[in-house]
């Protein structure tokens, strides 16, 4: 058995981006077959246009169309290409200098190995068969083999200034649980909810910590706590939200179970939410077991026990 | 300005750590060392400063729950820069010179392994027309090793140089994951990865926590015999963008370099991820051949995300300590191909002190 | 050796926004910095040093935006700092911009804090599902509302308290330009109508999600004499605890408590209530107004909701609090700390318009963040303090 619990996790959104006028003006320029850069204060014929002048600080106004054929000034093989990048076969990086600019842009450049390119040699743009204003409009750059021009790009869909673009960000992690996590989960995958106490203070943690937050001692004596407890406090969810997996409105309380220092999050049902009180005495549900995994979701949520309420002075220090 | 040494430094490194991304776990052991190191208990310190990524950990607000390795009852006086540990004991230098605190420790932690590190990074770029091409930290490194063998600024037999002298120093580093060092011409007989870079010029995927002690004055003097002094500590960036930069120049470490006297510096402990980083760093800052580069083995034997530049500072503070040299000098780095630099001296004696 | 005498002498921001969609984040950020240094009467090229603030990166998707940015906001070539200490990270962050004049380094800093919400989905961001757990919360809203309904439990406040301090914040909106909400004729009883989202807490009781920034040029004593109107620092404070811990009180934090005492402590301030003239409190959910005033000292435990109810935290009271609207009425979460920092010292410069108090000397910024376990305060006044 390994020490820890690990599970695959993918953190991913399409992040909807305002590109203000400068990054707007260079991706409509992409949008309609046409490579813009800007001029800065110095001179210099800048791709992608810098927002800002580098030396004056004002915001960049002047911008110059250039070609869309260039010269390779460096690159860079990519022989494991990750996610997202323009191919997933082997292909170059390379920094471009296109003619009528002073200084390189980066993009990939389509060969298909490291000895077709060479520093210095000519390239074109080779443009996506659909553009939207998006960097991708550019597929890639391409060589230009001597005689050969700038490549044709297709009819644009659309004229309207670029003001936004999507960019999709997905990352993939293993996510590791804390050798004391992965205790807790593990007891649930028995139906058990297992604590810690903290040698230095005593108290029980669930679930149990790597470092308690009082002395910063790893929790260490393993407690099972009861499966029924008291509500400290709880709010009633009436919003749904992205990611939501409970249907709203439902109760989000915290659990204080008998024989634990600090209460734990969960779910109430089994009566109306309305009627869902301070310092009820409350009991773990379990789902069928075949559907436990090691995960809190073990317990489906937690419901009346039926006994009276707990005295406030019995919980109020868990506030 | 007050005197200010390094008086504890403490690290772990590994290819892969299997526990959780807010390293808690490793944090506590680390601490327990320094308090080992200074004879100090948790209430002595009289500031916090952690460094960490959400990014690295795959999740918001990655760093609350670092703090639980403190121990924050009572409540402690703290703070987190999403920057490398170097850039967290700058903050705390700071505070100690306000004279609020007279005593710091920063630590910072990283698992660079819980995702594939190389497209984590490609976020730290321009997000409108970079990140969505997913340039991976090593491709703009090749980049930028290629524009420096075009120019004439340095070979490949000169970057296997940096590699064999980092690998062989790296043997005597219990903290170093990859190590060994052999020829260089064997080094150049091995396969290019991302031409015009092989796989011993970039630091391995490293997961790991580092932890520094700061103290000013007597306090620093009682902790050990030979303080390390911050007798200078600078740093400064440079645009990102790939194109309107030199590549084969890091003109913020020059910058961060010539804000300080570097006189006498006897070993610099360079964070250089790529071998042809640290030719530039060495450029940048003037390093002589009489100078010590990277005894530890530098960033290409381990390069823990977010510690590996603070590291350099533990490593050259630790020279002095020892009494191995009076002076050294430690740099870190963020940011896509040497961006972001940060460079101080170390010495046994706060005369000279620049700050 | 003491802190040197520091001064904030620029404040700038933005219009806050649901979406601020004609500009990049270069854009929104440039919006604040060149207010600031309007104000400053200083351009880029005098700073020595830029300090950059936001909350978790995922918000915008970019990791250590501060690098793409760095030319943007004029950082080429000078040292940069990015502080991250979740929602209290604009308070922290203008403290750590402050400590580069304090410790005698530079003489004049830029500070920016900023969040582009629109980007992506801050409930999102803030919720992204971890294996094993189980997503109960349901954003800040969420995560607050069942501390909110033990303050009402521990205090006896009778339950329109919070309506109160709505309604009020949303008034002084208007007379804020730059507030993102400007909703007219909001009342008590408007607000006690609105939909209950998280029970206790109603729609009109929440922040907004916000595009926006805040930016501050903090300067040296030299530095500061050209300006007629600099606000002096008299007192930083950052106090952290764990999110959760045993019998850790999340109503009345001791991290908080423990900063308050220390801030007065160093402002030389005896009677909070007394010394100062208006507040700018980090109130996301509007209960937390009369929450934080017990934690800051301005009442004492129980009693912070009365002060509300009696009104004394109107701009006319004893006490104004959020005369700028305040969270409640405009919240990019990175800059929402920033922005009650900037505005307690506009107070004190008698540069906060129509929602200036008449004649404050001295100004309370206040940010907390994560669960209630990160806070930073700053006191600010006009006279340069004596020690």
């Amino acid at each position: 058995m390994s020490r820890t619990l690990q599970a695959p996790v993918t953190v991913a959104f399409d992040y909807t981006r305002s590109t203000g006028p400068v990054v707007g003006r260079f991706l409509s320029g992409l949008r309609d077959g046409v490579v813009v850069g800007a001029r800065t204060s110095t001179g210099q014929v800048v791709v992608p246009p810098l927002e800002f002048d580098p030396v004056t600080h004002e915001a960049t106004t002047e911008f110059v169309e250039v070609s869309s054929v260039g010269t390779v000034t460096s690159w860079t093989w990519v022989p494991e290409p990750v996610k997202g990048q323009p191919f997933d076969r082997p292909f170059a990086f390379a920094l471009v200098t296109l003619d009528g600019a002073d200084v390189p842009f980066l993009h990939a450049l389509d060969v298909s190995s490291p000895a077709e390119v060479t520093t210095g040699m000519r390239v074109r743009v080779r443009w996506a068969a659909e553009r939207v204003g998006h960097i991708n409009d550019i597929a890639c750059f391409e060589p230009l083999a001597p005689g050969e021009a700038a490549a044709t790009a297709p009819a644009a869909s659309s004229s309207e200034p670029v003001t936004g673009v999507v960019t999709e960000v997905s990352l993939d992690y293993d996510y590791a649980a804390s050798p004391e996590e992965s205790l807790f989960y593990r007891g649930l995958n028995e139906g058990r909810i297992m604590g810690q106490r903290c040698p230095t203070c005593q108290k029980v943690y669930v679930p149990p910590r790597s470092a308690c937050p009082s002395d910063g001692t790893p929790t260490a004596e393993e407690v099972e706590l009861s499966q029924t407890g008291t509500i400290t406090t709880f709010c009633i969810v009436n919003v749904p939200f992205l990611g939501q997996k409970i249907t709203p409105p439902y109760v989000s309380a915290y659990v204080l179970l008998d024989g634990a220092d600090i209460a734990v999050l969960h779910l109430i049902l089994g009566v109306p939410a309305d009627e869902v009180r301070m310092g009820m005495r409350v009991r773990a549900v379990w789902k069928p077991e075949e559907e436990w995994a090691y995960s809190l979701e073990n317990i489906d949520h937690f419901a009346p026990t039926g006994e009276p309420d707990a005295d406030y002075d019995t919980y109020k220090h868990h506030l | 300005m007050r005197d200010v040494a390094v008086v504890g430094f403490a690290q772990r490194q590994m290819p892969e750590f299997d526990g959780s991304p807010t390293c808690v776990e490793l944090l506590v052991p680390v601490f327990k060392e320094l308090y080992e190191q200074t004879g100090w208990t948790r209430k002595d310190v009289g500031f916090w400063c952690s460094g960490s990524s959400d990014y690295l950990a795959g999740r918001s607000f990655s760093f609350v729950q670092a703090v639980d390795a403190i121990g924050v009852i009572p409540p402690v006086n703290e703070s987190h820069v999403e920057m490398d540990l170097a850039w967290a004991m700058y903050e705390a230098w700071l505070k100690i010179q306000t004279g609020e605190v007279d005593t710091a420790l920063v630590y910072a932690f990283g698992k660079s392994s819980a995702g594939v590190l190389r497209r984590t990074l490609a976020l730290q770029l321009e997000p409108y027309t970079m990140t969505p091409l997913w340039p991976d930290t090593v491709s703009l490194a090749g980049l930028q090793a290629r524009a420096g063998i075009d120019a004439g600024a340095w070979d490949e037999r000169a970057m296997a140089e940096v590699a064999n002298r980092s690998l062989t120093d790296a043997e005597k580093n219990e903290h170093a994951i990859r190590k060994g060092g052999s020829s260089v011409e064997e080094l150049l007989a091995r396969p290019m990865y991302a031409d015009p870079l092989r796989k011993h010029d970039c630091s391995p995927v490293t997961d790991g926590v580092a932890a520094l002690v700061l103290a000013a004055g007597d306090k620093a003097r009682e902790v050990r015999e030979r303080p390390a002094w911050l007798t200078g500590i600078s740093h400064s960036i440079d645009p990102m963008g790939m194109g309107v930069r030199d590549l084969t120049r890091a003109p913020s470490a020059q910058r961060a370099g010539a804000a300080l006297d570097l006189g006498g510096v006897e070993v610099a402990e360079l964070h250089a991820p790529f071998s042809h980083q640290e030719l530039i760093l060495r450029r940048e800052l003037g390093l002589g051949d009489d100078v010590v580069i990277n005894p530890s083995g530098g960033a290409l034997a381990s390069n823990p995300m977010f510690s590996g530049g603070g590291i350099r500072v533990g490593e050259a503070a630790q020279r002095v300590w020892s009494g191995e040299a009076d002076k050294t000098l430690a740099h870190a780095t963020s940011g896509p191909a040497l961006q972001q630099n940060l460079v101080c001296t170390l010495a046994a004696s706060t005369e000279g002190n620049q700050n | 050796m003491g802190k040197q005498p520091a001064a904030i002498i620029g404040v700038g921001q933005t219009h806050h926004r649901a979406k601020r969609e004609d500009v990049s984040m270069a854009g929104l950020c440039r919006e604040a910095i060149d207010r600031a240094l309007l104000d400053a009467n200083l351009t880029l090229d005098d700073i020595d040093a830029i300090v950059v603030g936001k909350a978790p990166d995922l918000f915008e998707g970019v990791m250590m935006p501060e690098l793409f940015l760095a030319e943007a906001l004029g950082a080429a070539g000078k040292p940069l700092l990015r502080v991250h200490t979740a929602g209290s990270v604009g308070g922290s962050t203008a403290i750590v911009a402050s400590s580069l004049v304090q410790a005698g380094v530079h003489k004049r800093v830029l500070t920016v804090a900023y969040e582009k919400q629109s980007e992506s989905n801050a409930m999102w961001a803030l919720s992204v599902p971890l294996p094993f757990n189980m997503p109960v919360h349901a954003g800040a809203g969420g995560y607050f509302a069942p501390h909110v309904r033990s303050y009402i439990r521990r205090s006896q406040a009778p339950t329109h308290v919070g309506a109160i301090v709505a309604a009020k914040d949303r008034n002084n909106a208007l007379k804020n330009p730059y507030a993102h909400l400007h909703n007219e004729g909001t009342t008590v009883e408007s607000v006690l109508a609105s939909q209950m989202l998280w029970d206790p807490i109603r729609y009109d009781e929440t922040c907004p999600s916000s595009d926006g920034a805040c930016a501050l040029v903090i300067v040296d004593e030299d530095t500061a004499r050209s300006s007629p109107n600099p606000a002096w620092i008299h007192g930083t404070v950052m106090r952290s605890e764990a999110t959760t811990a045993a019998e850790r009180d999340q109503v009345n934090p001791q991290a908080g408590r423990d900063a308050a005492a220390a801030l007065w402590k160093q402002a030389g301030i005896t009677s909070p209530i007394d010394e100062i003239d208006a507040a700018e409190i980090y109130v996301p959910f509007s209960w937390f107004e009369p929450m934080w005033l017990e934690n800051l000292g301005f009442a004492a435990e129980g009693d912070g909701w009365k002060l509300t109810e009696a009104g004394e935290t109107a701009m006319t009271g004893r006490i104004p609090v959020n005369c700028s609207g305040g969270v409640l009425s405009s919240n990019p979460i990175g800059a929402s700390g920033m922005l009650r920092f900037g505005e307690a010292a506009l107070q004190v410069r008698g540069a906060a318009g129509e929602h200036q108090v008449d004649g404050a000397r001295k100004a309370l910024g206040h940010a907390y963040g994560g669960g209630s376990q990160f806070f930073a305060m700053w006191v600010v006044g006009a006279d340069k303090p004596e020690n």
